[in-house]
């Protein structure tokens, strides 16, 4: 198998002596010996408690860690919680712990656990970030049951979020994916994530894995393109999500240059697919209760992301004017000018650029990193007009906003296929 | 006296204006022939591009990622920048031509000099191409760092990148052709420095709150809270 050729012996012989299994959970890690314990104790106890006959195994891809969290995952063991469990474990877990390529290797770990997947024919699997705070048992069912029991492809995870918390996803991946792809995924770059073994096999033989794209947001190329495939997703409520404090604070920039950099690469190699798309964004099945709690609020200098969305506005007009028309440009300077609370950032303006943007990319209009990065000072003047505008906000106007964003880039979908296809 | 100078100066007159008009028709025959071949420079520039259109080399250039290329570099597409070569290479050497038509001992040496240039020249043209291209890439790399960095002088910082890397290849473009070699010495050790300059102020910028966790870890036995500007986790 072509696989295998990526695959340590050590690692291909542990995987043999497991045999088969019915449900595989991966945790790529990369120095996260702080939350490891945790992740891995819930990871189990969720496997004993909701899946007690199941053959299981839990595979580690581990980037190079000089802090001890492959040797955290090897000795965690499922008998430190006999009196959580009202039940014995029925049989044993397994957990194996491999090497991959570093820490910008995150596709590698994603090939892994699907190679291995596909070695040890398991039926359904789920991944979880090792970074989790907030992580529990139920969160293992709620990703592999509806894969293992209700027969889903995919199970994408929704979050109880801080209403200025995933602020890339709410205002363009989810809705982008939405309009563009025509399935309503409410978090398409949760690190979690359910997914049969079937489609794990499928993912295994497509020649991208060598890909920057892939390698660095695998979720957003297996999303799309289990969509474009036909696959049956769903979506399972998780609760609160809360990351190790040094995980949540990323570079905005590079951030936005991988997801987006991601997302309007796998719309330039599926266009196949949603160019000639011409139906309504279907809604996706969500599995488990939604409710909702008390999660920890954001601060952050609000004069700061003014001062940058109109320094940068101000600074990058000469980059700007490659990429967006004259009108949106025009635009974007009266909005930059506007200054107090009655700064607003309209949805249709920004619908118009993230459009105008992807159509750039997909264009080439100007070194692709250098397209993606001229896009944050816009992401800093929207998302600090999204605050002003959800201050006092309750979580059904929150929703109720996200469903008009979606609905404008539902409505400007003929804009941007007009701009994709037109010739530079 | 006063026949001799009026002797002397019909003498001066006479002898000016027999050269005169042994020059007047050089000079005229230059302008014809500067004339001419602005005019058969202009037909040829539009017949290439003509040729190269029907030939379909524009989307050959578009496929293979030359046009874009060039618009990263600020200029125009492979095609017209086809044809404006062929324009000024062939114009060029009928200007030299119409020069050399004067006949002038000494234009003569710098012309034939000239055609020896040739080749170098070329060579300089590539290097000056290459440095465009590296120059607006450097410098709008910068400009989007420093805008993104919330640094007030961004687009000045970009201007001097480029300002320095074209400076760097004009040297070297100048060197090609063999002029100012200590120049190129001297232009480099300036860059270089500027380089060293620019990446240890990137540095600075870029990696100051890892330095300042560096140093908090190295000097204080707990680490001090510090406040965050930016706390939206974009995914």
């Amino acid at each position: 198998m072509a696989e295998e050729l990526f695959l340590s012996d050590e690692f291909i012989r542990k995987l043999t002596a497991v045999g088969e299994v019915d449900i595989l959970v991966g945790v790529p890690t990369f120095n996260n010996r702080r939350t490891i314990e945790q992740v891995v104790n819930a990871i189990q106890l969720g496997l004993v408690k909701y899946f007690p006959r199941e053959r299981v195994v839990l595979i580690n891809p581990d980037g190079g860690s000089n802090d001890g969290t492959p040797e955290a995952v090897r000795n965690s063991s499922i008998l430190d919680f006999r009196t959580l469990l009202s039940l014995s474990p029925l049989r044993t877990i397994h957990r194996i712990t491999t090497t991959y390529g570093g820490v910008d290797g995150r596709g590698s770990a994603w090939r892994i656990i699907m190679a291995a997947a596909d070695l040890l024919r398991a039926k359904a699997c789920a991944v979880v970030s090792p970074d989790l705070e907030s992580i529990s048992p139920e969160w293992i069912e709620a990703l592999v049951r509806p894969v293992y029991k209700e027969h889903c492809d995919m199970v994408t995870p929704i979050y109880h979020r801080h209403k200025y918390d995933g602020m890339l996803v709410n205002n363009i991946i989810a809705p982008v994916i939405s309009a563009v792809y025509g399935v309503r995924v409410r978090e398409p770059v949760g690190g979690e994530i359910g997914f049969s073994g079937r489609l794990a096999c499928r993912f295994l033989e497509q020649d991208v894995w060598h890909e920057e794209f892939v390698r660095a947001h695998s979720e957003i190329w297996m999303i799309t393109r289990a969509i474009a495939d036909g696959c049956k997703l769903c979506q399972s409520f998780l609760g609160p999500k809360i990351h190790a404090p040094e995980a949540s604070s990323q570079n905005i920039v590079a951030t936005i240059q991988q997801a987006l950099g991601t997302l309007f690469r796998c719309m330039e190699s599926q266009e196949d697919y949603w160019l000639p798309r011409t139906e309504a964004p279907q809604p996706v099945p969500v599995f488990g209760f939604e409710y909702s709690s008390g999660v920890e609020p954001r601060r952050f200098n609000r004069k700061k992301l003014l001062a940058m969305f109109q320094n940068g506005v101000s600074q990058l007009t000469p980059v700007l004017e490659s990429i967006l028309s004259a009108e949106t440009l025009a635009q974007v300077r009266d909005v930059a000018q506007q200054n107090g609370t009655p700064f607003r950032f309209p949805d249709e303006l920004w619908v118009k650029i993230v459009y105008e943007f992807a159509a750039s990319y997909h264009h080439s209009v100007i070194n692709r990193e250098h397209l993606l990065q001229a896009l944050t000072p816009l992401y800093r003047g929207r998302i600090y007009s999204v605050v002003l505008e959800n201050q006092r906000a309750d979580s059904e106007q929150i929703e109720k906003r996200r469903e008009l964003l979606s609905e404008e880039y539902e409505k400007q979908r003929p804009y941007l296929v007009e701009n994709w296809t037109r010739k530079p | 006296m006063g026949q001799l100078i009026l002797n002397t100066l019909s003498q001066t007159l006479g002898n000016f204006f027999s050269a005169l008009t042994l020059f007047l028709p050089r000079v005229l025959s230059m302008v014809v022939v500067i004339v001419a071949g602005f005019l058969i420079a202009l037909v040829l520039k539009l017949i290439v591009r003509r040729i190269f259109g029907i030939a379909g080399f524009r989307k050959y250039c578009d496929s293979a990622g030359l046009t874009q290329m060039m618009r990263k570099a600020a200029l125009p597409p492979p095609v017209d920048l086809l044809g404006q070569l062929i324009f000024w290479v062939v114009w060029i050497v009928f200007i030299v031509l119409g020069v050399d038509a004067l006949g002038i001992g000494a234009l003569r040496e710098q012309i034939s000099r000239f055609f020896l240039f040739l080749p170098q020249i070329f060579v300089a043209l590539v290097v000056l191409f290459i440095g465009l291209l590296i120059a607006n890439f450097f410098s709008r790399a910068t400009l989007l760092a420093a805008a993104n960095a919330n640094y007030p002088s961004a687009r000045l910082l970009a201007t001097l990148v480029r300002l320095l890397i074209i400076i760097f290849f004009v040297t070297m473009a100048l060197e090609q052709i063999g002029l100012g070699r200590r120049v190129v010495l001297i232009a480099f050790s300036i860059a270089f420095g500027a380089v060293m300059m620019g990446t240890a102020i990137a540095f600075g910028l870029g990696g100051r709150d890892v330095a300042r966790r560096f140093l908090e870890r190295q000097f204080t036995d707990k680490e001090e809270p510090t406040e965050k500007d930016e706390e939206i986790s974009p995914l």
